[in-house]
């Protein structure tokens, strides 16, 4: 079998996310400051670029790793269940939180883009980029905007999100879980929450929880933009 | 991993999928599988100890499943290079807003409705994520 056919194999794609995200874990225990999901994406992204391996070819594994969020954001059930006591009795904090935060994080994005000069279709394909990437693309797609890049911008957001926003939010004097969790979930849904579960569980349960609320708010918002929008 | 909750996480992602498509719900199929488990797990119908392990092996490696769509951005670099200043600045900027809008307003609406409770990790004991 050719390099080239070998490539091709899912197994390929599948070892060298493993691979990159073990050795990246490596690095995090070493020195915490390095996220372990940039490290291994950028390792791997330099890999492909380095070696001209298409990114298709990768994808064939990667489908495979990506199809596990699935039953892994449907395990956030547990310690949601887990740390429910908490939650409810600040419930009202965290839906109210919640539902400010996905405000203005259609505003922030469309005021920014456009005071930028951005076109009215990357205004629109910005405007969900804070909810979880299924839901988003979906709302791009209905609202006239560029789906794939929505995914994408989607994707960058919760990274810089998990990458900054725990020390941005200590820094603005928001320090306790259920605010740090709400603003995590809200901001940079599974990407961000993923991070903070590994801080404290019971912020990673806000953050799955404000990830669901932020979804369902932000697809009822889009409802009257969609007919603006036309 | 315990294969038993494994299939139990499996078996809800499925249903949610079922109940999206088949309903034709506006919420992703995992949120939905989310929320009928947690719903599973307060009506006592699954039990914490028969998904509790296999829940913690997913849930401390989630970053790892994120991966293979961070490296699908690549495809987008030559776009997202002719329009850097917009799509980085207003990346940056909205995500720090939307943080710190929702980060105070918590903060706040807790501190109007006096709940603070003592001790900001009080729960947070049993630690799952190993």
């Amino acid at each position: 079998m050719s390099l080239s056919e070998l490539v091709h194999e899912p197994l390929f794609g599948v070892t060298l996310t493993v691979a990159a995200y073990a050795a990246a874990l490596k690095l995090h225990e070493r020195w915490p400051r390095i996220h372990p999901l940039f490290a291994a994406s950028a390792a791997i992204v330099v890999l492909l670029l380095a070696s001209g391996i298409p990114y298709e070819s990768y994808r064939i594994g990667g489908d495979y790793i990506t199809f596990m969020l699935g039953p892994a954001t449907v395990a956030l059930g547990v310690p949601l269940y887990k740390n429910a006591a908490r939650v409810r009795c600040h419930a009202a904090a965290i839906l109210a939180a919640v539902t400010t935060g996905s405000v203005s994080a259609i505003l922030l994005s469309a005021a920014l883009v456009w005071s930028l000069g951005g076109s009215m279709e990357l205004i629109i394909t910005m405007m969900p980029k804070s909810v979880t990437s299924p839901i988003a693309l979906e709302i791009s797609r209905q609202a006239g905007g560029i789906p794939e890049l929505t995914a994408v911008l989607t994707v960058l957001t919760g990274l810089i999100g998990s990458m900054f926003g725990p020390a941005l939010l200590r820094a603005a004097g928001v320090r306790d879980d259920i605010a740090l969790g709400a603003a995590i979930g809200t901001a940079a849904h599974g990407i961000g929450t993923a991070r903070i579960m590994r801080d404290s569980e019971q912020a990673g349960s806000v953050g799955g929880f404000a990830m669901g609320v932020a979804a369902i708010v932000t697809s009822l918002l889009f409802i009257p933009l969609y007919a603006w929008l036309q | 991993m315990d294969v038993t909750g494994f299939a139990l996480l499996l078996g809800f992602y499925l249903l949610g999928y079922a109940l999206q498509s088949g309903l034709q719900l506006p919420i992703p199929a995992n949120v939905l599988g989310m929320l009928l488990f947690t719903a599973a797990l307060f009506l006592k119908w699954v039990k914490l100890e028969w998904v509790e392990e296999a829940s913690a092996f997913l849930i401390r490696h989630m970053l790892l499943f994120f991966a293979p769509f961070v490296v699908g951005t690549m495809v987008f670099f030559p776009y997202i290079g002719e329009h850097a200043l917009q799509i980085i600045a207003s990346l940056l900027l909205s995500t720090f807003g939307v943080l710190l809008t929702t980060g105070w307003s918590a903060k706040a609406v807790d501190a109007a409705f006096g709940k603070r409770r003592p001790g900001k990790n009080a729960g947070a004991k049993e630690d799952i994520s190993g």
